[in-house]
């Protein structure tokens, strides 16, 4: 069986995504910095309307120095389908097509077009950065907003704790596909985003990458967090590594025990409001969602 | 010349144009009255005798997105659409103009809900207008098989880079069968050689295609398209002049003129309904009425210089358009009186609307057009409604 493990010293000094103008701590360039370093020069980027596209496609300053399109918001997955197709057509070999999407680009605007890449089996890598908010256009909830969530558009009063839904679980509706490759990751745990990018680019077949990047402009976060955080959210369990192929599911780390909830939501002002009821309504969640996991996927 | 007869639907014969074509993808989702063209055109990619891939999208939208990612390496793109489809991918359609990618994509005119009707009129091209989509309208299926040849020629010119559009009457065309010519294909392939371009991605020069910009640029790309929409008028008339060389069939570039010469009414007219109203002004022209008829071919680049010509010969005009810009009148009569503003003379103009949701137009309603353009000197109304089956209370 192959070792996809990478070393970060194996990395290439080369830079494909740098003089962009994104926020101070983003963790949303981290997750496509060292993707493109993983896939390599050979690759298409497909984006569509999101924080990436916005800070790095700014005429005449381009930042990505691979070849990359922004794609209509809701068309990905179709885009990244054409740009395979017709590179594939004009003979062009060994490539890579990756699209870089944020969460409401890719569990709700974008599904449909994810969901029929997939269904083509097009080989195509769909990344899906997650901060949880669509950020680009001022911090409002889409489908991946955790409950509890204080966004402009699920404000957390005297009525709403936030918001009021749960994230929609895009890994396992991806991998209730059937798809080649799923996995979920985040730039907390860099080593096991980098394997993962290294198998998803042996994998041939539509692939998913889930990778949480911690925002600290949408969070209300300490810039120097950034990573911290996204580390926090797999130890304390509200997010988690694992993944999907052959019908089977994996999971990558089982903590012992979780590190306290609120250590995580509390050093972000979008949870400050959260009442202890509210943390209990997040830590049963998490807890059912854990004993699904561990009885099946281990 | 060597060539091949056929007896194919409007629709069969759109596909037989894209086979010749040769497009390297077609990404596209069925929908009525387009999809005989998918469905054809998915047999030839099965039968192997089209070198292309079939994609299966999940919509329109889709569909232009695929598309664009085809055009942004360079492979030649295809697909086909009709009414909500349309409407439904009419993000994607402004999208790729302004990207410059010049995907040709076939349109079967539908009627646009509410109320549902799957038969023609042309309110659903009509409503892209300002898309920044090259829009032929074509009379019958030897037509619309040449003309998807002529597209790709004509969106490719490095001029021009600009998306097309063919636009055929649902049902009317799409579905009725006729004889056609069938080109060669290797006459077909020196015609219209592989699309090379610089507005790609690429290995070798890396690109990063439909950017940001900001106010200080954004006006710049918008009037660079412009001028090529504008540039192209005269491509369109080489290519088509050339394909009658090469193929010994052209259409007169943006516009057709029959018996207009010196009539004293000409009704003016886009897509299928031209051959009808063709047959009546033969009708009237034996019983001594000097009427002709004037085929829009282009709504956009607008024909503009020859709408103009023709303004400057008659003084009557009637505009029968399958379209109403609710609260205004046809768009089609709109471009026409914008162009006869620039003339000294002032023309009589009438707008002539029929066939909404796939009502027929018959010849009794284009004798009586004639007749109401030849016995007036004026027009209190401007817009007329043709072929109403019931009043309808005030």
């Amino acid at each position: 069986m192959n070792n996809f493990n990478i070393r970060p010293k194996d990395l290439t000094d080369q830079e494909y995504f740098y003089g962009h103008k994104a926020c101070a701590g983003c963790g949303a360039t981290i997750a496509v910095r060292l993707a493109l370093k993983v896939l390599g020069e050979r690759t298409y980027s497909v984006l569509p309307a999101n924080c990436m596209s916005a800070v790095s496609f700014i005429y005449p300053q381009m930042a990505f120095t691979t070849n990359a399109i922004i794609s209509p918001f809701a068309s990905t997955g179709a885009m990244l389908s054409g740009v395979a197709a017709g590179a594939r057509a004009l003979g062009i070999k060994d490539f890579q097509t990756v699209g870089f999407a944020g969460d409401g680009g890719t569990a709700d605007i974008g599904f449909q077009a994810l969901s029929g890449a997939i269904d083509r089996g097009d080989d195509i890598i769909y990344i899906c950065y997650d901060n949880e908010a669509y950020m680009n256009t001022g911090i409002q909830k889409s489908g991946l907003t955790p409950y509890g969530t204080k966004t402009t558009t699920s404000p957390a009063g005297e009525n709403l704790p936030g918001a009021v839904t749960q994230k929609k679980n895009m890994f396992e509706i991806v991998a209730a596909h059937g798809i080649a490759y799923a996995a979920t990751a985040s730039i907390g745990y860099p080593n096991d985003f980098l394997r993962k990018l290294n198998k998803a680019k042996e994998v041939r077949g539509p692939v998913f990458l889930h990778i949480l990047a911690s925002c600290p402009t949408g969070w209300g976060s300490k810039t120097e967090l950034t990573v911290e955080l996204a580390k926090e959210a797999v130890d304390s369990g509200l997010w988690y590594l694992a993944e999907y192929e052959n019908d089977e599911f994996t999971l990558n780390k089982n903590p012992k025990e979780f590190i306290p909830v609120e250590e995580y939501l509390f050093k972000q002002g979008r949870f400050k409001h959260l009442k202890e009821k509210d943390i209990n309504v997040i830590i049963e969640q998490r807890d059912k969602k854990w004993e699904k996991i561990r009885k099946s996927w281990l | 010349m060597k060539s091949n007869r056929k007896f194919v639907s409007g629709d069969e014969a759109v596909a037989l144009g894209v086979r010749l074509a040769r497009p390297h993808i077609i990404s596209a989702y069925p929908i009525t009255p387009q999809t005989i063209v998918v469905e054809r055109l998915a047999d030839f990619v099965e039968d192997g005798s089209l070198k292309a891939e079939y994609m299966h999208v999940e919509s329109e939208h889709s569909a232009m997105a695929a598309a664009m990612g085809v055009s942004s390496v360079g492979a030649r793109a295809f697909t086909a659409t009709s009414s909500q489809g349309l409407l439904h991918m009419a993000e994607c359609v402004h999208y790729a103009s302004g990207a410059r990618f010049p995907i040709v994509m076939m349109n079967a005119n539908r009627s646009i809900a509410v109320p549902w009707s799957i038969y023609g009129d042309q309110r659903d091209s009509l409503s892209m207008l300002d898309s920044g989509w090259i829009q032929v309208y074509v009379e019958d299926a030897q037509e619309a098989l040449d003309m998807m040849i002529q597209a790709y020629k004509v969106a490719e010119n490095p001029e021009v880079m600009t998306p097309f559009m063919v636009n055929l009457d649902g049902f009317v065309l799409t579905h009725t069968y006729e004889p056609i010519e069938l080109p060669e294909q290797e006459m077909v392939d020196q015609f219209l050689p592989m699309y090379q371009t610089g507005n790609k991605m690429s290995m070798d020069e890396p690109k990063s295609l439909c950017f940001s910009t900001s106010p200080a640029d954004n006006q710049e790309f918008k009037v660079m398209q412009h001028m090529a929409m504008e540039g192209s008028v005269d491509v369109i008339r080489q290519v088509d002049a050339e394909y009658g060389k090469v193929f010994g069939r052209s259409y007169h570039g943006l516009t057709e003129s029959y018996r207009c010469d010196d009539a004293d009414a000409v009704l003016m007219t886009l897509g299928s309904v031209t051959g009808t109203v063709r047959c009546v002004v033969d009708e009237l022209r034996e019983k001594g009425f000097k009427v002709g008829v004037f085929k829009i071919r282009f709504m956009r680049p607008f024909p503009k210089d020859e709408v103009m010509a023709l303004g400057k010969a008659v003084s009557k005009l009637g505009v029968l358009e399958k379209n109403i810009s609710f609260g205004n009148e046809g768009t089609v009569f709109t471009n026409v009186n914008s162009a006869l503003m620039a003339l000294d003379t002032k023309v009589q103009s009438k707008n002539y609307v029929g066939g909404l949701g796939g009502r027929d137009i018959t010849k009794d309603h284009i004798r009586a057009i004639f007749m109401d353009l030849l016995n007036h000197d004026r027009f209190e109304e401007r817009v007329e409604f043709i072929g109403m089956g019931c009043e309808i209370n005030e």
